[in-house]
């Protein structure tokens, strides 16, 4: 189907459910339970989800496949929300110019740097677009403030032209975001006995531009061109020896990959409609660097695992705090519910980072495959035990 | 004239924290062929070195001064820290007014210390896997040690004074016949240059005149046949990312009274160390002191009024504009040696 051969079709339907349904598996506890917290099915977190998958799976396109580490693809997200945010100052609140013209800078900008960072290989690599990157960031922090509006961000105001909308709603406050008239922030809600399900406008943009950005990179995969890049990535000096020049199609893939970032960055601010320059910062850069590496480089569905992955813990680990924890462990003695919660608190709330940082190593020590390697081992050790055992034991579920 | 002279003593503090930082890394990368994305870290927790004995010897106890009352009338709580009490008013104090220099000694056996938990503990996992998963791996432990650090000292930034017969500043201008306050200079960064160098100084001297510095030259050179010739080069490609590590270190304490240690002062200098280290040349430890300070002046001249009017926002990028450039005309940096990192 849609060019795609049977194992690939399945996994792109795979993708097409869990996104399209992901209202309702993210939200499988009563809203007013005790473990409501581990819900995630609201908006806001849901599009993240879905704006970071495409960021993490345009990143894996240039470094799943050719190889080449870059440190600075944050500055595309950045780029791509700033010329988002400025389409609605300029133009009009509709979402799709916005969403094309950061595509189209980020792409350009992603041209003109690797034109120059593709010029090396390796950790000169790595630190050249580093170098691009904190440049970018710095200048918009600085002297590009007319532009960027500086640390505040750029934001939208009642006095911007907008040429094809208006400046002001009726009622004298900024227009929203929208799609021909359907507004992103729109959220219909569902409430089935103790259930409520929300299923925002904007999410489920972001969840078909995601799918058929998932699709392009399913394709760009299976094709002779990602076939080159694979060959870059083993062995570039033999690809130079038979007399082929690998930069264009390095260069490319660093466009594609740029042009993805933009469409996130878009995505963003069409969500949220302001741009500010920490989103350019390297730590931004190091974050897709662990979601794709997490989710494990290379595969397809690895990126979009990673990024989910990191940005559910994320929510949910700074949410608990040490009242949370001590409700946990209530059923302890007392001394050892504090010593439980002791252990544990730092490496929830504000220390999710720490935890973070602890796994991120865990995972290129011992699984550099990333958690699909993980469940691919598990799948293995299941089917070489499967013929000897013949009893009928219930399989589990990998965890996620 | 006046003005160029302080900008170029503007830049030699920084230039010496880049220089400092950039010779740790190249250092590791020349021994152990590892690019160490947590270096900063090492320069970060050396500054905290400096904030915890000072944090030590301030520790006090409280009596109550029943001669005098605070502004509410009651007896007067009194603060006598640990060290007056013990040494008297006169060395505990003086004590206390000199932490930062003390941790110079304090620092120096803890960062060793932590270089070799790293090596043996973490990077000599990581010799045979790609750049990309070494990078990756200290990436990690960097923000690993950076959070750790916030745990426990927390997100602000922590000042930590210097000596106050160090405090002031010098008239520099006035030696070489300027105007009285033309040439300003704090005396502390003058002690940080001076003490850059005589560290500098003492890493190419142990390197040059020793016979382990003239082992480790051999091994960096050609591991394999310093190796067949029944020396134990492992054991010191360890001690060289020790004390590789307690360099990052001292360069850390003596920054501390410059610049408030925060827990992500690291990330920012490891960013433009690195960038040090690529202008430098990967593996020139000459190279890496030169750019170092060469960079170092560099930001502060971008910074002068002067040149920010004619070209606005250069200061924010000389240095990675600088570093693009050398990179792309001279790719193996200012002084990199052949067949290093080329591939």
């Amino acid at each position: 189907m849609l060019g795609l051969n049977k194992k690939d079709t399945t996994l792109l339907i795979i993708v097409a459910a869990l996104t399209l349904l992901a209202p309702f598996i993210l939200n499988p506890f009563p809203a007013d339970s005790a473990l409501a917290q581990f819900n995630a099915g609201y908006p806001d977190l849901m599009q993240r989800f879905v704006i970071f998958g495409i960021f993490a799976i345009g990143f894996n396109i240039l470094f799943g496949l050719t190889g080449y580490l870059s440190f600075g693809h944050a500055a595309f997200l950045g780029v791509g929300s700033y010329s988002a945010v400025w389409m609605f100052k300029l133009l009009s609140m509709n979402v799709i110019p916005a969403i094309i013209l950061s595509v189209i800078v980020a792409g350009l900008f992603a041209l003109l740097i690797g034109f120059i960072s593709l010029r090396r290989s390796g950790i000169y690599f790595s630190i050249l677009t580093l170098a691009f990157a904190q440049m970018s960031f710095n200048l918009a922090y600085s002297v590009l403030t007319p532009i960027t509006n500086g640390e505040t961000g750029l934001q939208l105001t009642l006095n911007d032209p907008r040429i094809l909308g208006v400046s002001a709603t009726a009622d004298g406050s900024i227009p929203v975001t929208n799609l021909f008239g359907i507004e992103m922030r729109g959220t219909y809600e569902m409430v089935a006995g103790p259930w409520s399900f929300q299923f925002n406008t904007g999410y489920y943009l972001c969840a078909i531009i995601m799918l058929l950005a998932f699709y392009l990179a399913v394709r760009i995969f299976r094709s002779p061109f990602g076939m080159m890049l694979r060959a870059i990535k083993s062995n570039n000096t033999r690809m130079s020896y038979t007399g082929l020049n690998a930069r264009p199609y390095a260069l490319a893939a660093f466009v594609i990959s740029g042009m993805y970032a933009g469409l996130a960055g878009g995505l963003m601010a069409s969500m949220d409609p302001l741009a500010g320059a920490e989103r350019m910062q390297w730590t931004a850069s190091g974050e897709v660097v662990l979601m794709t590496i997490l989710g494990g480089a290379g595969t397809l569905i690895g990126p979009v695992l990673g990024a989910g992955f990191i940005k559910y813990f994320e929510n949910i680990f700074s949410k608990i705090n040490d009242n949370v924890l001590h409700s946990w462990f209530s059923f302890m003695p007392d001394g050892l519910e504090d010593a439980m919660v002791a252990l544990v608190y730092p490496f929830i709330g504000k220390g999710w980072h720490l935890t973070l940082g602890i796994l991120f190593m865990l995972v290129v020590i011992f699984l550099p495959g990333g958690l699909v390697e993980g469940g691919q081992r598990i799948m293995r050790a299941f089917k070489r035990r499967k013929p000897d055992e013949t009893s009928s034991e219930t399989t589990t579920e990998p965890a996620e | 004239m006046d003005a160029i002279i302080l900008q170029i003593l503007n830049g030699l503090d920084k230039g010496s924290a880049y220089a400092l930082i950039a010779l740790g890394l190249t250092l590791i990368f020349g021994t152990l062929g590892v690019v160490n994305f947590a270096h900063g870290a090492l320069f970060m927790i050396g500054a905290f070195c400096a904030v915890t004995l000072s944090k030590i010897l301030t520790l006090s106890f409280e009596t109550v001064d029943e001669t005098r009352t605070d502004f509410l009338g009651n007896p007067l709580k009194v603060k006598t820290p640990y060290v007056e009490a013990w040494f008297g008013p006169e060395t505990g104090g003086m004590l206390i007014d000199w932490a930062v220099p003390l941790a110079i000694l304090f620092s120096i056996p803890i960062m060793i210390g932590i270089g070799f938990i790293m090596e043996r503990g973490l990077i000599k996992h990581f010799y045979k896997r790609p750049h990309a998963d070494q990078i990756l791996v200290t990436f990690g432990l960097a923000i690993v040690l950076q959070e750790v650090i916030k745990y426990f000292y927390g997100a602000n930034p922590i000042p930590t004074p210097a000596p106050d017969a160090l405090t002031g500043s010098f008239d520099f201008g006035v030696l070489l016949g300027f105007d009285p306050n033309a040439v300003i200079y704090p005396y502390w960064r003058l002690v940080y240059f001076v003490f850059a160098a005589i560290v500098i100084g003492a890493v190419f001297a142990f390197l040059q005149f020793t016979t382990f510095g003239m082992v480790v030259r051999a091994g960096m050179a050609d591991r394999e046949t310093v190796g067949l010739l029944g020396i134990n080069i492992d054991r010191r490609f360890t001690i060289m990312f020790g004390i590789a590590a307690a360099v990052a270190g001292l360069a850390g304490v003596m920054y501390a009274p410059i610049n408030s240690p925060n827990y992500h002062m690291g990330m920012d200098f490891l960013v433009l160390s690195f960038v040090v280290v690529v202008v430098g040349g990967m593996g020139s430890l000459p190279g890496a002191v030169l750019a170092g300070f060469l960079l170092g002046v560099l930001e502060s001249f971008a910074s002068m009024n002067e040149i920010k009017s004619i070209i606005p926002g250069i200061d924010q990028i000389i240095i990675y504009l600088v570093a693009i450039i050398i990179l792309l005309t001279r790719p193996r940096g200012l002084m990199g040696r052949k067949g290093v990192m080329e591939d």
